[in-house]
């Protein structure tokens, strides 16, 4: 039986499957469904949810539709979220990669850097880097894999410490690859399985970090987030809660959507090493 | 008076894994004698370990029990802990890491004698004493991981007799455990057990260790009782093929043979 | 240990584009260049990176943070005015998110696979998923604004001239809505990770002893097998407290409360670099101590650890 049919007999598996399918969609046909920029004025300011077919989530402040934001702030949320997770991955698995098989000196310096990095709260220091570096997109996802990335270094680091003693590996070198093709070639792409299973908690957490960000207004002025949504809803909180309460209730799908599809599948692969 | 300590009529246990089930043990019918010791024999996967965990109740959420155990010592379904003693093959992972020896022997005697604590406590002390912990005030305070291998499984012991139970089940008690220690272990065993009147079931793979004490020997091999009966006739006149080969190569079944039976 | 963080936390400001003389030059619209050069002068920062270290960290064993543009005063004076709300505020809600998380992680895990352990198991992931901040606006608006049972934002009632306990009170009252965003997130963690600790000491062989000693279920459950899947948690408690501080920050500028990571949020519209650095500095130091605590708190609750003789 394949992953994908085991993921979709679990009830998490399939929600957080059929959850992330919907914003992934909603994500790549913004730009179909809503044609026009989402940050353009087309009603009257405040008009409630409900009310109005041709604005059924309603409008902001300044007259923008609300459900056209909330689709559009869907990509930046991916987005961000999927490329600050990558890009985490990529520096943590090479940093680790490279501190578990170079050993000795080189080891312990790169992991005194991952505790220097893990000691400092990860929110402040993306709230450092984005002000200093401007608040823009690429370094947005750069700030929040400042912060994420120790985790899959060690995790990298802890797989390769226990490949490498392994008789492929001694093979390699009795071959006469050389050390780095061996680190690339042979030890990396066996100890990217664990790591990449952390990849969910890392999306889940950036897209929170993002939001919180733009919340605190340190996003890209131009780009609708629901992050920025919710900050500019606050202003209007008694009058218009709702402004704040769905771009909410997005990210909090979006977020239940990651967990539940990485806990269906955690549970689907499992299964499937019981019973090789 | 009765004769029978408990009776075991057509017990067949299997586990369910994959929608399958599997049989453990099938129709099994025993005699327990009040105050005898019982020696259950069998290499692994005989049944002999499910055996015990059914007699104790203690078998996973997936086994499927079905045929009858009575027990006629009790009149009534025994209570764990209060009507047996439970001992384990490994002491050092059924000992709780992060409790003292004393509490885990007191809250036996707490919960089955209707002690209080403190008292509990005093009985742990005594306890320990019996199964010759050295400097058993001292002793109350340790915890699992500063005892011996041998050590750790008397305070077992003491915790699986800390409410008087009437029957002792030890599941290899001393396979995990050097031959000098496993000696004094089976000693201590017999010697507890004859003072307090118990009876023992005594699950081994060991026949020439069970042979050393035991009243009476049954022997397992895949699931079926393969043959029962007092030790010194078992093991002069066996009455199945395979208990001969097994006094015969008189070797520890834990080591595997070199040449499979059906070759020799 | 703390050298290096400072070194590293040192260099990753730096490494960043830009200084506080330039920031300084962007909010003030641009300068010539010899404004530049004596304030690059005055700052030190006409010195190389290494220097600037250098003196940056023997300042730091003076308990000299350096100097606040923002607010024209010593670092280390307006962090230690801020920190006692945000300690108050973490504190509080580490409290709560453990104390009620680790007891309905009890509850979940006592029988796996039950109603109430899937109940809770899905509410907890569900919680885990909201936004820190989204929460506290949700319950300012509810609870504050719906309802007035609380103040929806300060530390304390301005200028009410309250004093001793009165005050103390006033202050809890302030806190109960950011303390209750902020723990009920943490809580959602710590409940997940009690659950799962508990399923992992069911399974061991422990937990068959104590069952074939006919001790009480409840017994079972708190003393033997919640006692073990505690130990875990205490070492989460050390690892997220760098993340919890981090959420302490947007928490705070939700509920205006006048605390560390308030400070923090002010720096960055200041663009006041050195304040920034000292705040990094000194989270980084509360995070070690943190962790210095959860380490002796560990040792008293597990008696494995430090013990001279550990046999396999």
């Amino acid at each position: 039986m394949s992953v994908l049919s085991r993921l979709l007999r679990s009830p998490e598996g399939a929600i957080g499957l059929a959850l992330l399918s919907l914003l992934a969609l909603m994500a790549i046909f913004a730009g179909v469904i809503f044609p026009d920029d989402p940050l353009s004025i087309v009603g009257p300011a405040l008009v409630q949810p409900f009310t109005d077919a041709s604005l059924p989530f309603g409008t902001d402040r300044l007259g923008r539709d609300v459900l056209a934001e909330l689709v559009h702030g869907t990509r930046a949320s991916l987005a961000v979220g999927i490329a600050a997770a990558v890009v985490a991955l990529v520096i943590g698995s090479l940093v680790g990669t490279l501190a578990g098989f170079a050993g000795g000196l080189v080891d312990e310096a790169l992991m005194r850097v991952v505790d220097a990095f893990q000691i400092v709260p990860s929110f402040l220091l993306a709230l450092a880097f984005v002000s200093v570096a401007g608040a823009s997109l690429p370094v947005v996802v750069l700030a929040i894999a400042l912060g994420a990335w120790t985790a899959p270094a060690r995790l990298a680091r802890a797989e390769v410490l226990s490949i490498r003693e392994r008789d492929y590996v001694a093979a390699a070198r009795v071959i006469g690859m050389h050390p780095l093709e061996i680190a690339l070639r042979e030890v990396l792409p066996n100890a990217l399985g664990p790591v990449l299973a952390l990849s969910s908690v890392i999306v889940a957490s950036s897209v929170l970090i993002e939001a919180a960000l733009s919340f605190l207004g340190l996003s890209d002025p131009n780009i609708v987030t629901w992050g920025s949504m919710i900050a500019e809803g606050r202003n209007v909180l008694r009058s218009a809660p709702f402004l704040s309460i769905f771009p909410g209730i997005a990210l909090m799908l979006t977020v239940l959507g990651v967990y539940l599809f990485s806990e269906g599948l955690a549970e689907a692969l499992a299964k499937r090493r019981a019973r090789a | 008076m009765s004769k029978t300590f408990a009776r075991l009529s057509g017990l067949t246990v299997g586990y369910d894994a994959d929608g399958q089930t599997g049989a453990a043990l099938e129709a099994v019918d025993l005699e327990i004698v009040p105050g005898e010791r019982l020696a259950i024999i069998g290499e692994s996967g005989s049944g002999k370990s499910t055996l015990a965990l059914t007699l104790a109740g203690l078998l996973p959420d997936n086994a499927r029990v079905t045929g009858h155990i009575a027990w006629p010592a009790y009149g009534e379904a025994p209570l764990a802990g209060r009507d047996y003693g439970f001992v384990f093959q490994d002491a050092g992972a059924s000992l709780n890491p992060v409790l003292s020896v004393g509490e885990q022997i007191a809250e036996v005697a707490q919960r089955h004698l209707g002690m209080g604590w403190h008292e509990a406590y005093g009985r742990a002390r005594h306890l320990l004493e019996r199964v010759r912990i050295p400097q058993p005030d001292a002793a109350l305070h340790t915890y699992p991981h500063q005892l011996s291998g041998g050590q750790r499984q008397r305070v077992c012991i003491a915790s699986a007799i800390a409410a008087r139970p009437k029957l002792l089940i030890a599941d290899e008690p001393t396979s995990a455990l050097d031959m000098v220690v496993q000696a004094e272990i089976v000693a201590l065993l017999e010697e507890l057990v004859r003072e307090d009147g118990m009876t023992l079931l005594f699950v081994t793979h060991d026949i020439a260790l069970a042979s050393g004490f035991a009243d009476r020997i049954a022997v397992f091999r895949a699931g079926r009782l393969v043959e029962a009966g007092p030790t010194a006739e078992v093991l002069s006149r066996p009455r199945d093929a395979y208990t001969a080969s097994l006094i015969a190569s008189h070797i520890d079944l834990a080591t595997p043979p070199l040449v499979a039976e059906d070759a020799a | 240990m703390l050298l290096i963080v400072i070194a590293g936390t040192f260099f990753l400001l730096e490494a960043a584009p830009g200084d506080a003389v330039d920031a300084y030059l962007l909010s003030i619209g641009g300068g010539d260049p010899a404004l530049v050069q004596s304030l690059r002068e005055s700052y030190g920062l006409d010195q190389s990176v290494f220097a600037r270290l250098w003196l940056y960290v023997t300042a730091l064993f003076r308990l000299d943070l350096g100097w606040s543009v923002v607010f024209g005063r010593p670092i280390l004076d307006v962090i230690l005015e801020r920190l006692p709300n945000t300690l108050w505020l973490m504190g509080s809600a580490v409290a709560l998110s453990f104390g009620l998380g680790s007891a309905l992680g009890i509850v979940s895990g006592a029988r796996p696979g039950s109603a109430t352990d899937r109940a809770l198991s899905i509410g907890s992931l569900a919680l885990y998923a909201v936004p820190s901040f989204w929460l506290g606006l949700v319950f300012s608006v509810v609870f504050a604004v719906q309802l007035r049972w609380f103040p929806t934002s300060g530390i304390e009632t301005i200028a009410s001239g309250k004093e001793g306990f009165a005050r103390a009170l006033d202050i809890a009252w302030h806190l109960v809505l950011p303390v209750a965003a902020l723990g009920f997130i943490y809580l959602a963690l710590f409940l997940r990770m009690m659950r799962a600790g508990m399923a992992e000491a069911w399974r061991q062989d422990f937990a068959l002893a104590a069952r074939a000693k006919g001790l009480r279920r409840h017994r079972i459950v708190v003393r033997h097998i919640a006692r073990n899947a505690l130990l875990p948690l205490v070492t989460m408690l050390g690892l997220q407290a760098a993340t919890m501080l981090g959420g302490s920050v947007v928490i705070e500028s939700v509920f205006a409360i006048p605390g560390f990571g308030r400070l923090a949020q002010e720096a960055v519209a200041g663009r006041d670099a050195p304040l920034l650095t000292g705040i990094i500095v000194v989270s980084a130091v509360l995070v070690i101590l943190v962790n210095l605590a959860v380490d002796i708190a560990y040792g008293l609750l597990d008696p494995r650890v430090g013990a001279a003789e550990v046999p396999t």
